[in-house]
């Protein structure tokens, strides 16, 4: 393997960092909610087309538009039960009532599916582009998630609905002066959010292994890339999972892979510090 | 921080009880009942320090297990290649915690809210990966002690006592220290940063370096712990030593007992470890133990946010002056 196909497996990769990130900054951006069940559900959104793909027997990237629809179905139940009696107290009890979600799923996903893990038994071949070779499913995986993003600036930004949404982001109380419902909003946006997680988790499940434990990486990522590419900022979010996808593409070329967590997290911490707002800047 | 402030009752009363629940083992002189008792204290220790950052000052810190890790690593490499004795590396384990929160704090504690949340899950991963690919301290194997260590404080059956009767000796300290500082003028000032950070600012509260100083007080005693606990152990590795899980089961334990006040934190502590312990050995709620307590924070931070003491604080107000 050489440099080259590296960077092309992280570049590709880095799309899918790119929605998982999204659906994070989303929530965050619109409802000031980190969201700490973001991993476990990347992670239903792996065992969703695996299941699809084994008990239904449909193609898996059907399985994903199920999965989608599951994903924000899930979201907008967690809003209703778990966020919406503690959306205007402090940070704390949004956090905390997050994690306690990340608690339910993971000790139900445990009890269901075990540790062990799973594979979707799935491929497209090898696609070889000059030196470079990479798995099908990556770039079907890529281009997927360039379509969710697409799909995701025509909501917001050619429907009422979305509209409705960025009126909540801006200032929930006039949006209520307004008339828009905002706890109806608030579930919304917290359903696409949990959407485009599960979206990212089926995305990845169809080139790497998985166990219920799985999105816990992918939550911490999504906060690195959240959090360089702005907070509510969706294509910030996107090339910010490029930006990391290349980093871990391209790092294990020059010192040991281990090596990678430590940088990714270091950096982090330094863009919080030096700038809060993400380095494209946040959407507020 | 004036003597009559020790007179409070509820402060002794707190003592008391854990002091004959720590007691209690010693006298039936049953391993089994003390290795119970001792996860309680450590819990008692970790949740009482972590308060004074989060319930005092009101920055939510995912990351305090770093100092419990960071101490133990420190504690178990002295005692491996320099020979320490268990006491002094037990006090560097816990300087070396406070320095490394010093450190820290300096630089995130200028964030707020979510960012400063965020940043300490960040410090809790890159600490772990980090001490991961150090060398001197075993990379992803860890340390390990000689068996032969133990030799030296009569044995291991005799050094597990020992180090149960120092955790004790912490725990208690450990509430004393805790009230101190409510009622101290640095306390106070604490307390009003978490009200209003602006408004203590302009009342002249030095906040960085109080929020500093909180930090760092914060570290040491888990630091100090760390290093008993995992010389217990024998070993330690990267994975246990900084386990995001938790951090956040401490901040469980900070919300179910009350989070600010004195008795919170033992009574979450006690509360939750002796949840845990039975939903472990119960058959029907074995495998879902995680799921019943991600059910029960939520009930709590949804009905009761102030907690156990901060609901009969809240309800009773005669009990106020009982339970500080």
């Amino acid at each position: 393997m050489d440099i080259l196909t590296f960077l092309v497996d992280g570049l590709l990769i880095g799309f899918v960092y790119g929605i998982a990130a999204m659906g994070l900054t989303l929530i965050w951006g619109v409802m000031n909610v980190i969201n700490l069940s973001h991993g476990p559900i990347i992670a239903l959104g792996m065992f969703g087309i695996y299941f699809a793909a084994t008990s239904l027997g449909v193609n898996p990237y059907v399985g994903v538009i199920l999965v989608s629809f599951a994903g924000l179905l899930l979201g907008m139940l967690i809003y209703a039960i778990a966020i919406h009696r503690v959306i205007n107290a402090p940070h704390l009890s949004t956090l905390l009532a997050t994690f306690a979600v990340n608690m339910i799923i993971i000790g139900l996903g445990t009890t269901a599916f075990t540790t062990s893990a799973y594979n979707v038994d799935f491929s497209l071949g090898n696609i070889s582009v000059g030196p470079v070779n990479t798995p099908t499913t990556r770039v079907v995986a890529a281009l997927a998630s360039v379509l969710v993003t697409g799909a995701l600036y025509f909501f917001l930004y050619r429907t009422t609905l979305g509209k409705y949404v960025r009126a909540v982001t801006d200032n929930r109380a006039a949006a209520e002066l307004m008339g828009i419902p905002s706890a109806r909003i608030l579930a919304l946006s917290f359903g696409l959010g949990t959407m485009l997680a599960a979206i990212a988790g089926g995305l990845i499940a169809t080139f790497f292994p998985f166990t219920i434990l799985s999105g816990g990486a992918y939550e911490l990522k999504s906060f690195v890339v959240g959090v360089m590419g702005g907070v509510g900022n969706p294509l910030g979010a996107l090339i910010g999972g490029l930006i990391l996808g290349t980093f871990e593409g391209v790092i294990p070329a020059f010192m040991p892979t281990s090596w990678v967590p430590v940088l990714e997290f270091i950096l982090f911490v330094v863009i919080l510090l030096v700038r809060p707002t993400g380095l494209l800047g946040a959407k507020k | 921080m004036s003597l009559k402030n020790l007179k409070n009752p509820g402060l002794w009363l707190t003592l008391v009880v854990v002091f004959i629940l720590g007691v209690i083992p010693i006298i039936n002189n049953k391993a089994s009942a003390r290795e119970e008792t001792l996860t309680v204290l450590l819990s008692v220790i970790l949740v009482s320090s972590l308060n004074i950052l989060l319930g005092y000052t009101g920055y939510i810190s995912f990351g305090h297990i770093v100092f419990y890790g960071m101490g133990g690593y420190v504690g178990l490499f002295l005692i491996s290649v320099y020979g320490w004795s268990l006491w002094t590396a037990m006090v560097a384990g816990g300087l070396a915690s406070g320095l490394l929160a010093f450190l820290l704090g300096s630089a995130i504690l200028r964030l707020r809210g979510s960012y400063f949340a965020l940043a300490t899950i960040g410090i809790n991963e890159a600490m772990r990966a980090f001490i991961s690919n150090f060398e001197p301290f075993g990379g992803p194997t860890g340390i390990s002690l000689n068996f032969q260590v133990y030799n030296q404080y009569g044995g291991a059956a005799q050094a597990l006592w020992t180090i149960y009767y120092v955790v004790l000796a912490l725990a208690l300290g450990n509430i004393l220290l805790s009230y101190v500082v409510k009622t101290s003028k640095f306390g106070l000032g604490l307390q009003a940063i978490r009200e209003d950070e602006e408004a203590a600012e302009v009342m002249g509260v030095v906040t960085p370096s109080s929020k500093t100083w909180a930090y760092v007080l914060s570290a040491i005693l888990p630091g100090m712990v760390g290093v008993l606990f995992f010389f217990k152990n024998g070993n330690i590795e990267p994975g246990p030593a900084f386990r995001l899980h938790l951090s956040i089961e401490l901040l469980v334990m900070v919300m179910l007992g009350g989070y600010g006040t004195i008795a919170g934190p033992v009574l979450g502590a006690f509360g939750y470890q002796r949840l845990r312990g039975l939903l472990l050995t119960s058959d029907l709620f074995k495998n879902i133990q995680l799921t019943v307590a991600g059910v029960l924070l939520l009930v709590i931070i949804l009905f009761i946010p102030s907690g156990a003491v901060g609901w009969i604080r809240h309800r009773f107000p005669v009990t106020r002056r009982y339970l500080p």
